[in-house]
């Protein structure tokens, strides 16, 4: 009798797979869905949003709204970031910890006036819903939109776009949001994004992100880009990937995003996983998340041991791959805390042993508009 | 002269018994961007199916095999200079490495034009 292979899980799309089929995308699994790798190539996307205006469909992210009493209080719980200061219409990167300390996710926090919307990792977004219901109080209430799309356009032309479309929005500084109409379609705008680069995301309803984004396709200074060039821009901009360069395992000292972290949050604690948190930042952290310059032009990759002149082992990549705009491959990977203070790293690859160089993030410096 | 090709996306040009290999079109458009080869060394003796070259794109890399086994006499310094021409011209400036061929009918075992563009579907 012949074997019976497993059935292949159903994957979802977002609103904008049509348009991503008839652009030629090259569709990969990813966190459940069916999305663009690329389109005309990593590369060129990649410089088209350094250099003109990219559009990303991120609808595969986690978006979920808040509404009721005591939202401050409760996301003052989950996040170890001062939220009681965050005004309407601002929004803030945070994480949300478990109670060893250990990051659950990195997320967006938008406090929109009459509720907060909170954007998550694709990869996250059943752990996440998990976490939030365990912690929500009755007075809380938490909704997924789980149809709901998300666009980003990002670059130095996207303000020029948005000055076409939606001339409101370019009053916006980063990490601002606002209602908008673009080309009659209500959406909430926020100046804000995951590239290094200026630029818009734009959370819309199901049923208009189609059209949505061939209006910014129109423009012509706008072209796709997959998340192959998501993930170049985001590692050149010195920024976490999750589940790579931190995760359950990684508090956020450890992640070096204790930044995050408001002084009244370092000193008072009261968020989950504070014990542990507070406790590294007192004694230090076992490990630290480290950023690299590679020497030659190979790119190191996750999972590599890192070495230090002596040949031992004190530590490994968790992202590493070519700058398209730096034109030299980069990484970041955790070093144990005897060796955090070391410049000199090195990585065996096929018997060949390459430089690595200790270098602050980000590694090319941000454009936001600030 | 004409091309044979492995399962594995190599292609095989013999000129007497002076073998070029390189990868394959639809090979370099799974790939992606090529961003990084190591050649090997002049001088390496390889058998068949050893993994005698690397290529890598920006997300991942690849071993390229050899297709025949062989001693390397000469590898392609242009790509290792410029690796984009791996996408731009596989079957011909793109590439890898000469083997002198130990065993030239090791060629017979390998595909078809035809027979490949069946294999992946074209």
């Amino acid at each position: 009798m012949a074997a019976m292979s497993q059935p292949e899980p159903v994957l979802a799309k977002t609103p904008l797979y049509d348009l991503h089929v008839a652009a030629g995308a090259k569709i990969v699994p990813f966190a459940g869905y069916q999305m663009p790798l690329q389109y005309q190539g990593i590369l060129a996307e990649h410089e088209q949003c350094r250099t003109r205006a990219a559009l990303f469909d991120v609808s595969h992210m986690g978006q979920i709204r808040f509404t009721g009493e005591g939202l401050p209080a409760f996301f003052e719980r989950l996040s170890p970031s001062d939220i009681l200061s965050l005004a309407s219409h601002h929004m803030r990167y945070t994480v949300m910890c478990h109670d060893k300390g250990g990051i659950i996710d990195d997320i967006m926090i938008l406090h929109r006036g009459e509720d907060i919307l909170v954007v998550v990792n694709a990869a996250c977004r059943a752990k996440d819903w998990a976490h939030i219901q365990q912690h929500l109080p009755r007075s809380i209430k938490a909704e997924f939109l789980e149809t709901q799309g998300l666009l980003a356009l990002q670059g130095p032309d996207a303000k020029t776009v948005m000055a076409r479309l939606a001339p409101d929005v370019l009053s916006l500084s980063f990490m601002q949001g606002m209602w908008a109409s673009i080309n009659g379609i209500q959406c909430y705008v926020t100046r804000s994004g995951y590239t290094g680069e200026d630029g818009f995301e734009v959370s819309v309803a199901a049923e208009d992100a189609s059209t949505l984004a061939q209006t910014l396709l129109q423009e012509q200074e706008v072209a796709w880009a997959g998340l192959g060039a998501r993930d170049t821009l985001r590692l050149e901009a010195g920024l976490c990937l999750y589940g790579h360069d931190m995760n359950d395992a990684t508090t956020p000292i450890e992640a070096s995003l204790g930044w995050v972290m408001g002084k009244r949050r370092k000193t008072e604690g009261g968020f989950i996983g504070d014990s542990e948190i507070l406790r590294q930042l007192r004694d230090g952290a076992p490990q630290k998340r480290l950023g690299f310059r590679v020497d030659g032009n190979r790119a190191v990759r996750e999972g590599m041991t890192l070495e230090n002149e002596a040949g031992a082992s004190v530590g490994h990549i968790t992202s590493g791959s070519l700058a398209p705009t730096l034109g030299y491959p980069v990484a970041m990977g955790y070093v144990h805390a005897d060796h955090v203070s070391n410049t000199t790293f090195y990585v065996t690859i096929r018997g060949q042993r390459i430089l690595l160089t200790k270098v602050a993030m980000p590694f090319r410096p941000a454009q936001y508009v600030k | 002269m004409t091309k044979v090709y492995t399962k594995s996306h190599e292609w095989a040009e013999a000129n007497g018994d002076i073998i070029t290999v390189g990868i394959s079109h639809h090979a370099q458009a799974q790939l992606g961007d090529v961003v990084f080869v190591e050649l090997p060394a002049i001088g390496k003796k390889v058998p068949q199916g050893a993994d005698t070259a690397v290529v890598e794109s920006v997300k991942a890399a690849s071993e390229i095999y050899a297709p025949i086994a062989g001693e390397v006499v000469e590898v392609n310094q242009a790509i290792a200079d410029t690796p984009s021409i791996v996408n731009q011209d596989p079957l011909g400036a793109g590439w890898f490495f000469r083997l002198k061929a130990s065993d030239e009918s090791q060629l017979n075992q390998l595909m078809s034009e035809a027979d490949y563009k069946a294999f992946v579907g074209e």
